[in-house]
């Protein structure tokens, strides 16, 4: 290692494991090696023929309704595909995606950090485990519902906090309310923020246990107290994990359909208030004109979705580029 | 050395002015009382507010206290403290509030006549019928993604793991992550625009489960991945010494040995596409009868029935969605419990 | 600045495992004490008792009067963030913050403590890593990652950011057992600089670092494994080593076990 690598060369962690040299794979002769090595292969194939396929086809559906589309599909704010001529774009779609998911990220990021440093270095010990597993339960129930609750149970319960925010706030115009039933983007957000917390929490979790012991103790005994040994060892450490786990939890949130779907009352303009119902996303959309479609319908349909996966695979593409940039440097994986 | 010590409170003492122990327990409940007195006065009815209140309060009350008594620094440790407990209260209660209610609505009509009858001669909006329709049409549908991607999943990962080398193993490896984070109204949509717009067949289970198996795959490879790094490379090289060709290596010592781990993981991933809605919502299309065979015509499914009855909107059905979804989570829950239970059962033996 | 430090009757437990069992001794002002013993036999624990960083480990628990001139460390009131600021410490790994510069690292504990001007702090900083034999070595990276610096540069630099905040005792927890040879001898030389200055006390594996840095000495040994460690006896360096009150001291210095 020469000087300026160094000098700029990331902090001296544990390095990860080299990777166990396995056996030679050539000198697959027999038949039975081939026909083994040819079928697992294969598998591998057939996933890039599966990601393939779908970009090809999703692309090929929605080239074709594009096409007919006589409003431009990008700033529209109208969806009439079945119309005479058709005429539909994504614009308040791709409004609703990017501000309910953002709110989501506003409320859940903060309080996700937050459990995980509850769970790693504020809980009682006995307490850190059961609750660290109860919370990866919860990842596991499904998004159906959540959308079964949110329309139920958080719906009728948030009249008086938006009431409050109106009084408020409401002279900022975005948090505005007339007193329409709360079934906005805006509790959209909240549901796909206490959607996202369980995955943002346990990856978050995750890399701030694996804070090694020797820094936080350095802190400590430089006299810093718990807090600042969080801000000085445990958050630098934890930063690029946390994004990483940010950005998995953003990707849930931009492709949420059911929960979306049952909580938002949707319309195709956008409203100056995020309180009052209105908007929609993709997959939302998708969803809920689905069943009337006709085939041009389902076209355009099949065109936003080509739109949520683009973004989807961009931003889990980031998430995993930084997991990966992560994983070289301190041999912890996330 | 006295440009160290201005900072210092009382120089050479260590004895801080600190609050008594019990300090955040009572200022945690008369943050709670104040805003149970504030909502009550000014005749809030909403939980929402009240709990609001009371944890500004008590995170804003603890930080003055503290600032006057213990100064500015010890005043932030406790302003961190009590944000990240408020932060760990202020989550707990919508995801308790979730499961208190989906127990206590969905036991109301949850019963052997629910589990065991259709919707088929029930109008939607009045009592009675059950979901055995959409359990079977779920199991079928589960079933066959399951029986699809789990070869798939599996070789995936063996090709990756034992034979995986050069630039065909990266782009797999890659290509399996994205497939992770696919929307899975976007896998819905592939098989609609391939299965049924394209290839002109109908609506039925296994059009769904098509869908489902794109979203089971990439779980599957991962889990199993990790699951095979995990056999001691020593194994594999024993089988080989002695003669053992390689495909039956694996056969027979790599994948027995990891049998544990890949189960879980497969168990995780069922878990996982068991509440998937959306696929299923633009695939199977749903009905209120029976239908076992799930190669054609249209099939029911345990989340759709939740959408279809909460769409219905009558009182009837939403307690038949909530009887639904109880039924559902505890269908997820326990496979998770018992996937959980396999990984620890197992852990000695992959030294996890 | 140096402090005395006067130990009575000190007991440390993990959970309900009593590791060292009572320890008295009295560790004197601006000179060096070395704890030595085998392996196990508390030393190690019994210097984290010294600055209450004993009970951050999970189920630590201390016993006992550590009086630090006239005031005990577990005195009730006693904050443990104010015991650390006047007892420093100094780790068997060297551990500067790896997001750091070599600049904030020896700025982290002042920083921790108050605002200072740039320019006083610009001072403090060249002062401490004059102090630990550092300053000609980096004073051209100070801004660049601490953690891109040697072992040896990096166990100074941690030695730096302890003497920074200037407290009045140093505790060392064997310094050199991750360095080589040249590296040991520049600490050990900093070691003899530093206890004109600062209370000392290192724990340390090795009889000739003992020998050549400390002025006192204490050997720890245990019973069996699993007992507790105790304090067999303390006395001046020389004594120790040339001859000890103790049997099994000479037995353990000889060489004959541990």
């Amino acid at each position: 290692m020469d000087m300026t690598t160094q000098q700029t060369a990331p902090p001296p962690l544990p390095r990860p494991a080299p990777r166990a040299q396995r056996p030679a794979a050539r000198g697959a002769t027999r038949p039975g090696d081939r026909i083994f090595l040819g079928l697992s292969r294969g598998s591998g194939v057939l996933v890039l023929v599966i990601m393939a396929a779908i970009a090809a086809f999703l692309t090929y559906r929605a080239v074709l309704a594009i096409s007919k589309d006589e409003a431009n599909f990008l700033t529209a704010f109208e969806w009439n595909p079945s119309g005479v001529p058709p005429r539909f774009g994504i614009a308040v779609l791709a409004f609703g995606t990017v501000v309910s998911s953002v709110i989501a990220m506003i409320i859940a990021v903060p309080v996700a950090v937050g459990i995980a440093l509850f769970i790693t270095h504020y809980a009682p010990r006995r307490l850190a485990g059961p609750i660290a597993y109860v919370i990866d339960l919860l990842a596991a129930v499904p998004s159906i519902i959540y959308g079964l609750w949110g329309a139920l149970v958080l719906v009728p319960s948030l009249d008086g906090l938006y009431g409050w925010l109106d009084q408020y706030l409401g002279w900022t115009g975005i948090l505005e309310w007339n007193q329409g039933a709360p079934r906005s983007l805006f509790t959209v957000g909240i549901l796909l923020a206490i959607m996202i917390l369980p995955i943002i929490t346990s990856v978050s979790r995750e890399v701030f246990g694996q804070v090694p012991r020797m820094h936080q103790e350095a802190a400590l005994a430089l006299g810093a107290t718990r807090w600042e040994v969080i801000r000085m060892a445990v958050l630098p450490f934890g930063r690029s994990g946390v994004i990483s786990a940010s950005m998995l939890g953003l990707g849930r949130a931009l492709g949420e359909t059911m929960a979306v779907a049952m909580v938002l009352s949707p319309s195709f303009d956008i409203e100056a208030s995020l309180l009052d119902p209105g908007g929609g996303t993709f997959a939302q959309n998708i969803a809920g004109k689905f069943n009337e479609a006709t085939e041009m319908g389902r076209d355009a349909l099949i065109a936003s979705g080509l739109v949520l996966f683009v973004i989807t695979l961009l931003v889990n593409g980031a998430a995993r580029l930084i997991i990966a940039r992560r994983k070289e440097y301190s041999g912890a994986g996330a | 050395m006295s440009h160290a010590r201005d900072a210092q409170p009382a120089a050479g003492s260590l004895r801080g002015a600190r609050l008594p122990r019990w300090f955040p327990w009572a200022a945690a409940a008369g943050s709670v009382a104040a805003g149970l007195a504030v909502s009550a006065a000014a005749g809030l009815h909403s939980d929402i507010q009240w709990a609001l209140i009371a944890a500004a309060l008590f995170v804003l009350g603890s930080y003055a206290v503290s600032a006057k008594v213990e100064g500015p620094r010890q005043a932030r440790d406790r302003t961190a403290t009590s944000l990240v407990w408020v932060a760990f209260l202020l989550a707990v209660v919508p995801l308790a509030s979730l499961a208190w209610e989906t127990v206590e609505q969905g036991v109301k009509v949850l019963d052997g006549y629910f589990l065991s009858h259709s919707m088929g001669v029930v109008a939607d909006s009045e009592p009675g019928g059950g979901i055995y329709h959409a359990i079977l049409g779920t199991l079928e549908q589960v079933g066959l993604a399951t029986l699809m991607s789990v070869p798939v999943g599996v070789l995936t990962a063996v090709y990756l793991v034992e034979y995986g080398r050069g630039r065909l193993a990266r782009a797999v490896t890659f290509f399996v992550d994205v497939m992770t984070g696919i929307p899975s109204i976007v896998a819905g949509l592939f098989i609609l625009s391939l299965w049924i717009l394209i290839l002109g067949m109908g609506y039925s289970g296994f059009a769904g489960s098509m869908a489902l198996s794109i979203l089971m795959i990439p779980v599957v490879v991962r889990s199993t991945e990790e699951m095979l790094k995990l056999v001691p490379n020593e194994l594999r090289e024993a089988s080989l010494a002695l003669g053992v060709p390689k495909w039956r290596t694996v056969l027979k010592v790599v994948l027995p040995t990891s049998i544990g781990g890949i189960t879980t993981g497969v168990m995780l991933a069922v878990a996982r596409i068991t509440g998937e809605t959306a696929p299923v919502l633009l695939l199977v299309w749903g009905t209120n009868f029976i239908n076992a065979n799930p190669f054609q015509d249209p099939q029911a499914s345990l989340p759709m029935y939740i959408y279809l009855q909460y769409t219905n909107g009558s009182d009837a059905a939403y307690d038949r969605a909530w009887a639904a979804a109880l039924t559902l989570i505890a269908f997820i829950m326990i496979l998770n419990l018992l996937a959980r239970g396999i990984a620890r059962w197992k852990a000695p033996e992959t030294g996890r | 600045m140096a402090k005395r430090i006067d130990v009575s009757g000190l007991n440390a437990y993990y959970n309900s495992f009593l590791a060292i069992e009572d320890i008295s001794m009295t560790i004197e002002p601006r000179s060096v004490t070395a704890f030595i013993g085998p392996s196990g036999c508390g030393k190690s624990t019994f210097l984290r008792t010294l600055n209450r960083m004993h009970e951050v480990t999970p189920g630590g628990r201390v016993e006992g009067k550590v009086m630090l001139d006239s005031e005990d460390l577990y005195g009730s009131g006693v904050d443990p963030v104010a015991v650390r600021r006047e007892v420093g410490m100094v780790f068997q790994r060297p551990n500067p913050f790896p997001t750091m510069s070599v600049y904030d690292n020896v700025a982290a504990g002042l920083r921790l403590n108050g605002k200072y001007k740039k320019s006083d702090l610009d001072d403090i900083v060249e002062k401490s890593l004059r102090g630990a034999n550092l300053w000609n070595e980096v004073k051209d990276r100070l801004h660049k990652p601490g953690a891109g610096l040697s072992g040896g540069q990096q166990q100074r630099l941690c030695i730096a950011r302890a003497i920074a905040v200037e407290p009045n005792v140093l505790l060392m927890d064997e310094p050199c057992s991750a360095l080589d040879p040249i590296s040991t001898l520049a600490v050990e030389d900093l070691i003899g600089e530093l206890k004109e200055r600062f209370t000392i006390v290192i724990v340390t594996h090795n009889m000739q670092q003992a020998a050549r840095v400390s002025d006192r000495t204490a050997f720890f040994n245990l019973a069996a494994v699993g007992k507790p460690g105790r304090l067999v006896e303390i006395d001046d360096t020389e004594r120790i080593f040339s001859n000890p009150s103790v049997q099994a001291t000479e037995d353990y210095i000889s060489g004959r076990f541990g």
